[in-house]
């Protein structure tokens, strides 16, 4: 199979993630399509580490798998915060941090 | 010994200046009796000193180190020649008949404690300026009684016109203190020490150049202090101040401190002819210019004041004729003193039986109803017109006739100044003392306390006896012949053809003045028709006309453009730059709009962005 084709994937579900962080107004839905942004990364990492034949994308992949785990922890009580003190994860009425 | 002097006059001048109003009853008493303490301790260092050999007269006392930094050695201590005593006792000798006279002069002032405070205060500083044993603590005697005389100006400070006077003489007096200063650090360089005693043994290794120039700025200071031209202007405008003040300080001691410089420096001038000559030139246009302002002023005081600048003319252009002439600016220095605190005092006695009045259009005839005051000033009048054998006469013929020995110009300055003196001065005589009653009404002349009379008379047997004393009981000329040097003239005109020459231009000049103010009646109002030279007279001169011109104008002009280009150029570049820059952060503070998205879209901008260099760069 081409390896290209892994890459394109990557390059969609990459996209797919952005679009939805851009244009999705409930929290969660963002959180899930920076969790789909990441994994498309992590596939991007893999697929080259297959191709060159070395450990290193495999490894950055482990360690964005890692990361985003940590992430997830954080990301889903704050969210879960602020739904409980706003009753809403409308992420537009959580602005209050700005000038 | 030597400190007490000094420090008598100082604990009268604290005492009622700290002890506010509880002296009030007894601080005028204070301070006579400090002065008059002084003064007893003076004539006693005197005696002591005459009784001495002439080696052994010089006495000084070391008091401390004062600077002592590196090669930068400042002792403070005092010394006390046989020039300096002559100061002592004339400071402290008028000193103390002024303040007599004072109690009566300023009796109904509500501020009279602060007055003699002030008083005090000036007899300590000059005392100081002229103890001191090297140029520095003179500096600050010199600027002590600069303060003195600032404060004693301005006096009357409810009075616009004297606190306007007081800052005059005050920035005037500025100008020459900065010749004062640059000569102090021109001897450090040159000599390496500042006392009296190092620079007069050090003054011939100078170059001559640095010589000159600190001549010339020691010439500067005594123009400063000593009203000489061209800062002339402030002594005029002095005259605000009470009377006494303006015969202690303005006529009798601070002004003439300016000679006292130029005679303590005579190791400098000795080696330099060009500083000697600016020192003559100086005084011979001071002398003349200050008479010219004498002749038409209707200010019984200003036209006194135009005669002390005139008169100090005189002791400056003989203090540059060098040895042959530093005695007599000194023994002329002593009897103008004499005479000129009596003829200032005699006025504020006029000026006190007539309300203060010092136009002397209003007075006339005043001869019958203060006898006193007309017989003292009419003694301090013969006196410095010179008639013989009064004490202006001793000492004013003997300039005149080193003047002539020097040089035929400076020698006719001198006595064409002696002839206009004799016009002023019998000018003065007859439109206060002579011809018809001038005054209103409602003035009710009188003669003065004893108080007031006294001094007066104590000053008017001064100017009958003080010259004929000096010169041949204390022998002047060889009493400070160890100090200043002395030198017979080599050749001049002689004194049996001087003599007789002086006197009748004096006599001359004295005849035309009783001519036009005696014989005449004089008119109340000023006449307005009157020839250009009288305007000039009575405008100073143009003196005020042109520093205003000169130095005032361009200044105001230049801090006027300065202040413009400070708060234009500079501010605008300063608050400009804070004002675009705070502006600039007002607009990037919009993009913080607290919606995660577009955050999120600027990342994404920048992550494209970061993207697409990348590839460009790789290509």
């Amino acid at each position: 199979m081409n390896p290209n084709n892994y890459l394109i994937l990557a390059a969609i579900l990459f996209t797919i993630g952005v679009y939805g962080v851009l244009v999705r107004r409930n929290a969660i839905i963002v959180f899930m399509s920076v969790e789909l942004m990441l994994n498309a990364a992590n596939l991007a990492f893999v697929a080259a580490a297959r191709n060159t034949g070395t450990l290193d994308g495999l490894v950055v992949a482990f360690f964005v798998m890692v990361v985003a785990a940590a992430e997830v922890v954080v990301g889903l009580a704050i969210i879960v915060t602020i739904f409980r003190t706003r009753r809403s994860a409308s992420i537009d009425e959580a602005s209050l941090m700005k000038y | 010994m030597i400190a007490a002097l000094i420090g008598l006059p100082l604990l009268g001048a604290t005492v009622l200046l700290l002890g506010g109003r509880r002296t009030n009853a007894w601080g005028h008493f204070l301070a006579v009796a400090m002065s008059a303490a002084s003064f007893i301790l003076g004539a006693s260092l005197f005696i002591q000193m005459a009784g001495k050999s002439e080696e052994e007269r010089e006495i000084g006392q070391h008091l401390f180190d004062w600077i002592s930094v590196g090669a930068f050695q400042v002792p403070f201590g005092l010394h006390l020649d046989q020039l300096s005593i002559v100061f002592v006792l004339l400071i402290t000798g008028v000193g103390t008949l002024i303040h007599i006279y004072s109690i009566g002069y300023m009796e109904h002032d509500p501020n009279r404690r602060r007055f003699f405070a002030y008083l005090n205060l000036f007899v300590a500083a000059m005392l100081l300026l002229v103890l001191a044993d090297n140029y520095f603590l003179l500096y600050v005697g010199w600027e002590g009684v600069g303060l003195a005389s600032y404060l004693l100006i301005s006096f009357y400070q409810q009075k616009p016109s004297a606190a306007t006077a007081g800052k005059k003489a005050f920035v005037v007096n500025r100008v020459g203190d900065v010749g004062l200063s640059l000569a102090i650090m021109l001897m450090f360089v040159t000599f390496g020490t500042v006392t009296f005693e190092g620079v007069n043994a050090a003054a011939e290794s100078g170059s001559s150049s640095t010589i000159t120039w600190i001549g010339l700025a020691l010439l500067l200071a005594a123009c400063g202090k000593s009203a000489q031209f061209p800062l002339q202007s402030w002594l005029l405008d002095a005259m605000e101040g009470p009377t006494p003040v303006s015969a202690l300080i303005h006529a009798a001691t601070m002004v003439t401190a300016g000679v006292y410089l130029i005679v303590r420096a005579h190791a400098i001038f000795d080696l330099s002819e060009t500083a000697r000559t600016a020192v003559v030139v100086v005084g011979a246009i001071t002398l003349l210019l200050g008479a010219f302002i004498g002749t038409a002023k209707d200010d019984i005081k200003k036209g006194l004041a135009g005669s002390t600048m005139s008169q100090i003319g005189y002791m400056v252009l003989a203090a540059g004729l060098g040895p042959v002439g530093y005695v007599f600016a000194i023994f002329h220095l002593l009897t103008h003193g004499m005479f000129k605190a009596g003829l200032f005092l005699g006025a504020g006695s006029v000026m006190h039986g007539m309300h203060d009045d010092v136009n002397m259009r209003h007075y006339g005839a005043l001869r019958t109803m203060m006898k006193v005051t007309y017989a003292t000033f009419g003694l301090g009048f013969l006196a410095i017109i010179g008639v013989p054998p009064f004490a202006g006469f001793w000492s004013k013929d003997e300039i005149i006739y080193v003047a002539f020995s020097q040089s035929m110009i400076i020698g006719l300055a001198t006595l064409v100044g002696a002839g206009v003196t004799a016009f002023y001065m019998t000018r003065m005589m007859a439109m206060t003392f002579f011809g018809e009653a001038r005054w209103e009404d409602d003035v009710h002349p009188h003669e003065s306390p004893a108080v007031m009379t006294i001094p007066m008379i104590v000053l008017a047997v001064g100017s009958v006896l003080g010259g004929m004393a000096m010169l041949f009981v204390a022998d002047i000329e060889h009493w400070l012949e160890p100090v200043t040097g002395f030198a017979k003239p080599e050749h001049s005109v002689s004194h049996n053809v001087l003599i007789p020459v002086t006197l009748a231009v004096v006599l001359g000049g004295a005849l035309f003045a009783w001519s036009r103010y005696g014989r005449r009646p004089v008119p109340v109002e000023a006449p307005a028709n009157v020839s250009f030279l009288t305007k000039a007279a009575r405008a100073d001169a143009y003196g005020d006309a042109l520093n205003e011109a000169v130095l005032m104008r361009p200044g105001q002009y230049l801090t006027r453009s300065l202040t413009w280009f400070d708060s234009k150029a500079i501010d605008g570049l300063v608050s400009g730059s804070a004002a675009a820059i705070g502006g600039l952060s007002a607009r990037a503070r919009r993009l913080q709009n607290g919606f995660v998205r577009s955050y999120a879209l600027t990342m994404l901008c920048g992550a494209v962005l970061i993207a697409l260099v990348l590839l460009l760069v790789r290509l």
